[in-house]
């Protein structure tokens, strides 16, 4: 079985697994971090949602093969430790919207949320209502307008530098 | 004055302090633990309705056995050492707050911090009979006097154990924040005194409750108990628990609905590919279990199998609609007064969840044990019981939180196919189905029309016929326990059981005269279910439509024209809040439209207004893969719900179910063509997305009325939907008649059905940002 390697909220991992197992199963079920959640298994819900190398990507769709040994990616379980928090800001967005109802799309949404404002950022602009259209994480529960509130107010605690 | 009046008057003039007292138990265990009665124990009512059938798919002796306990039914309270308090839910928490409204609860009465209170979900428990189901947006209605009775009765235990303790009256000790104080700066935490609290023996005790004026935890808004989890992502689903062996496994899956395995031609090739350790053909097709879900896909779609013929072959929605429209029952004659009247649509739709059905089963010679999320678990542990040919007792069955439900888990239908997987080849199995199975063979809300008729003469109404039909509604759950499950799969049974459901469940706010309102129902060859709010969106979008209409035609506001007919005083004050806080009638640019309605179940009331914009600009703006379509630009939602234990999450509710009105009237539906669902992902099933979400929205939960708490869970459903097609039908100047409105137009290109799911993606990296 080839070994693949590549560092995983923060540490150098190491797994033995087909080139072409998808990222999201070689998480889930060869090492067991489940916070990025199957939904689809096509990229379209974006329920696994999770960094790579700081940007939003969707590990059901990235062949393990893929991901270099200096690649970081970063699942909900690693973003608190990328501010050296307990919490991520937009974790605590997150918290004072109340936003979740079942939970299970909202690691991907934090995920594509904290993404989403650090390309704003970049882009030296802060959020706009298009850029909130533009999500594509479902949402069955229909937390939508919540999410919108706590990514503006997770975008307004990060501040211009993220 | 009523009698009830007189009573509670005349009552308090002769005793002012009298409260209403409560039985409950204190148990006899080492650490206090109290109780209260769910429902009486007593197993006459499913006596009742016993039929012979019955015997032969479950043993009665265990569940009747089990019933007749003096102590059954009862919901339990535990005052830990460590200060914490632990409730097992006989309810299933898929996102509806019930963990955290029955913290809340307990916390009230027990006068306890609730971060202090402990909510799991009991495993199922036959002996609860009806009393196990999560449906019906009942779990508040039903456990808020219980689980305050056994909260209340466990802090009377501990200032009593506080009191002898230190030789002091009850009446100078005080309790708060889960610490006892007495005199003299005396002080123990309930943990300190939970042994000395407990009962040597089980004994009934009377208990009266918290007076409402001294609330300080229930109707005030709370955020979810497991938000923290949920954002950190330790929040633990079905999929994601480690039972030791349980590898993953899927199903490969006919390519039309319910066709069986014929042949296959390559188990042995399949069996041998990386990672496999099983393939073997099962009830609803080939189960493949492999070292990861990666490579069951990669099993399941290299599987070449023929397929036998489904339940509903080669049928359309053209064919369906013809069967309903040969089902409907006559509206009678007509009338000879002016009339309106009009037939409506309503397409399949998806209840999927988000989490895909799933389920953990490891089943042994002699015993099993199930994880799912369940809510109907007794229903579930009694029919993978009889699947399996193991007694009751040997099958445990654990409900664990779920990922959504929407009526979905309703049934169990990963259960027993996790179940037949694991007994077959002898191993435990973690088993999922892909989101094609969900959307292709997964259960439904059938497509249905309604006809409506409204009589009237000038500003009167005279009567209002309304003739419901509709592809069966599998109620294969009952009322969660298997007595009343299987009187609804009994031929006959079913149509009384629907029938009775549905009147049950629908309402008429409006003093429209003589009303009547029936369901017809045909062809069961579909995979369906109750979806959120059942009958009522559909029921209550026609009607609130044609009401639309009356009002346009006796050149009425339709917000004045609703007001007129309503019959209490509670619709009235909801209808008259969105119609304020939504500023009705405001002028709007052509295209654009404001739209209102109402809806009265479980005990609450609703109302919604919307605006809508469906100018061209709007409904043509670009969205890749998805449906853009008129967008909701405003909502104002009003809710009733008699008491609302957290309004924080009945807002949210009400919130999520706006969203499924939207999707309801304008994008979600199946498309059913030769005999299978065409839709396989949530790219091809439009359900809201944020770029249909309202920018704006206002949820007002109304003060308490009844002091009671009504249904919250489902409400919201229906008026959405009906306000939104009013909206829709106001803007575009035609009413609408076919829902969702954008059916006859298919918005993507459907996937294959051989192989039954598509293709795991390896572009991932292209699409990193």
């Amino acid at each position: 079985m080839p070994v693949h390697t590549f560092r995983l909220n923060g540490e150098q991992v190491t797994v033995d697994a087909p080139d072409d197992e998808r990222l999201l199963w070689v998480l889930r079920d060869i090492l067991g971090v489940t916070g990025p959640k199957y939904g689809c298994g096509i990229n379209v819900c974006k329920a696994c949602t999770s960094h790579l190398n700081g940007r939003a990507a969707n590990p059901c769709a990235i062949p393990v093969k893929d991901l270099r040994p200096s690649d970081e990616v970063t699942t909900i379980e690693g973003l608190p430790a990328t501010v050296g928090a307990e919490l991520h800001p937009m974790q605590q967005a997150w918290l004072d919207q109340d936003v979740a109802q079942c939970g299970y799309c909202q690691p991907g949404q934090i995920m594509a949320a904290v993404a989403l404002v650090r390309r704003v950022a970049e882009e030296g602009r802060t959020i706009t209502e298009a850029d909130l259209d533009g999500i594509r994480n479902i949402c069955r529960c229909g937390t939508y307008p919540r999410i919108r509130e706590a990514i503006r107010a997770g975008a307004a605690h990060l501040g211009p530098e993220q | 004055m009523t009698d009830a009046d007189r009573t509670s008057r005349q009552g308090a003039v002769a005793r002012p302090f009298a409260r209403r007292r409560f039985l409950g138990y204190v148990l006899a265990a080492p650490t206090l633990t109290t109780a209260a009665q769910l429902v009486p124990a007593s197993g006459a009512r499913a006596a009742e309705i016993l039929s012979p059938e019955i015997t032969e798919l479950v043993d009665l002796n265990d569940v009747m056995t089990a019933a007749a306990l003096p102590t059954s039914g009862l919901i339990t309270v535990l005052v830990n050492t460590d200060g914490t308090v632990s409730f097992a839910l006989p309810r299933t928490e898929v996102g509806q707050g019930i963990t955290t409204s029955t913290a809340m609860l307990i916390a009230e009465e027990l006068g306890i911090p609730l971060k202090r209170v402990h909510i799991t979900l009991a495993d199922a428990r036959p002996e609860l009979l009806f009393n196990q189901l999560t449906g019906g947006s009942n779990t508040t209605f039903s456990t808020y006097t219980p689980i305050r009775v056994a909260a209340a009765l466990a802090r009377t235990r501990l200032l009593r154990a506080a009191a002898a303790a230190w030789d002091t009256p009850v009446a100078e000790l005080a309790m708060e924040a889960g610490v006892v104080t007495g005199p003299g700066g005396r002080s123990a935490d309930i943990g300190a005194l939970s042994r000395r609290a407990a009962g040597a023996r089980t004994e009934q005790v009377s208990v009266s409750l918290k007076p409402r004026d001294m609330f300080t935890v229930i109707g005030r808004p709370h955020g979810r108990v497991d938000a923290r989890a949920a954002v950190t992502g330790r929040k633990k689903f079905t999929l994601d628990l480690d039972v030791p062996d349980a590898m993953p496994t899927m199903v490969c899956r006919p390519p039309t609905i319910n066709g069986k395995v014929q042949s296959v031609s390559n188990l042995a090739e399949v069996r041998a590919m990386p990672g496999v350790t099983d393939v073997v053909v099962i009830t609803t097709g080939v189960a493949v279990r492999a070292a990861t879900f990666g490579r069951c896909i990669d099993a399941v779609r290299a599987l070449r199998v023929s397929w036998k013929p489904g339940t509903a072959e080669g049928k359309s929605d053209a064919s369906v609609l013809r069967e309903l429209r040969a089902a409907e029952l006559p509206m009678g004659l007509p009338p000879l007064t002016p009339s309106v009247e009009e037939r409506f649509t309503f397409h399949f739709r998806s209840n999927s969840a988000l989490e895909p059905n799933c389920a953990i089963a490891d089943v042994r010679a002699d015993r099993a044990e199930v994880w799912s999320s369940l809510k109907a678990p007794i229903v579930a542990k009694e029919a993978i019981a009889a699947r399996l040919g193991l007694p009751l007792a040997a099958v445990t069955v654990h409900v664990t939180e779920g990922g959504g439900s929407f009526g979905r888990k309703l049934f169990f239908d990963a259960a027993l196919e996790a179940v037949e997987v694991s007994q077959r080849i002898r191993k435990p199995v973690k088993l999922m189905w892909h989101r094609a199975d969900d959307a292709r063979q997964g259960r439904t809300h059938p497509m249905a029309t309604s006809r409506v008729r409204i009589d009237y003469l000038g500003d009167t109404v005279l009567g209002y016929r309304q003739r419901h039909t509709s592809v069966s509604t599998d109620l294969g759950h009952g009322l969660g326990e298997i007595f009343t499950a299987l009187a609804a799969r009994l031929p006959v049974g079913d149509i009384g059981f629907s029938e009775t459901f549905f009147q049950l469940s629908q309402s008429m706010p409006y003093d429209f005269g003589a009303n009547s309102r029936l369901l017809s129902e045909t062809d069961k060859g579909f995979n369906t279910g109750s979806m959120r709010n059942v009958y009522s969106p559909d029921v209550t979008c026609a009607r609130e439509l044609l009401v639309d209409r009356l009002a346009a035609i006796r050149g009425k506001d339709p917000y004045r024209f609703r007001r007129g007919f309503l019959r209490d005083d509670r619709s009235r004050a909801v209808l008259d809040t969105v119609a304020e806080a939504g500023n009705w009638g405001r002028s709007m640019p052509v295209g654009t439209a404001q739209g209102i309605a109402l809806h009265t179940e479980y005990h609450s009331v609703s109302a919604v207004l919307v605006e809508i914009d469906c100018r061209p600009e709007t409904v043509g703006r670009p969205v890749r893969d998805g449906v853009a379509g008129p967008r909701v630009t405003k909502a104002v939602i009003a809710v009733d719900v008699g008491l609302a234990v957290n309004p924080l999450g009945v807002e949210a509710q009400m919130t999520g179910c706006l969203m499924d009105g939207i999707a309801l009237a304008l994008t979600s539906s199946l498309h059913l063509r030769d005999g299978h669902f065409l839709e396989a992902s949530w790219d091809n099933y439009f359900y809201t997305r944020q770029w249909n979400t309202p920018p704006e929205l206002e949820v007002i939960v109304m003060p308490a009325t009844t002091g009671r708490p009504g249904g919250a869970g489902e409400l919201g459903v229906a008026a959405s939907m009906a306000a939104v097609a009013c909206a829709y039908g106001r803007a575009t100047g035609s009413l609408p008649t076919v829902f969702p409105i954008n059916h006859g137009t298919l918005s993507f290109d459907p996937k294959p059905t051989v192989p039954p799911v598509p293709a795991s993606p390896t572009d991932g990296l292209d699409h990193v940002r």
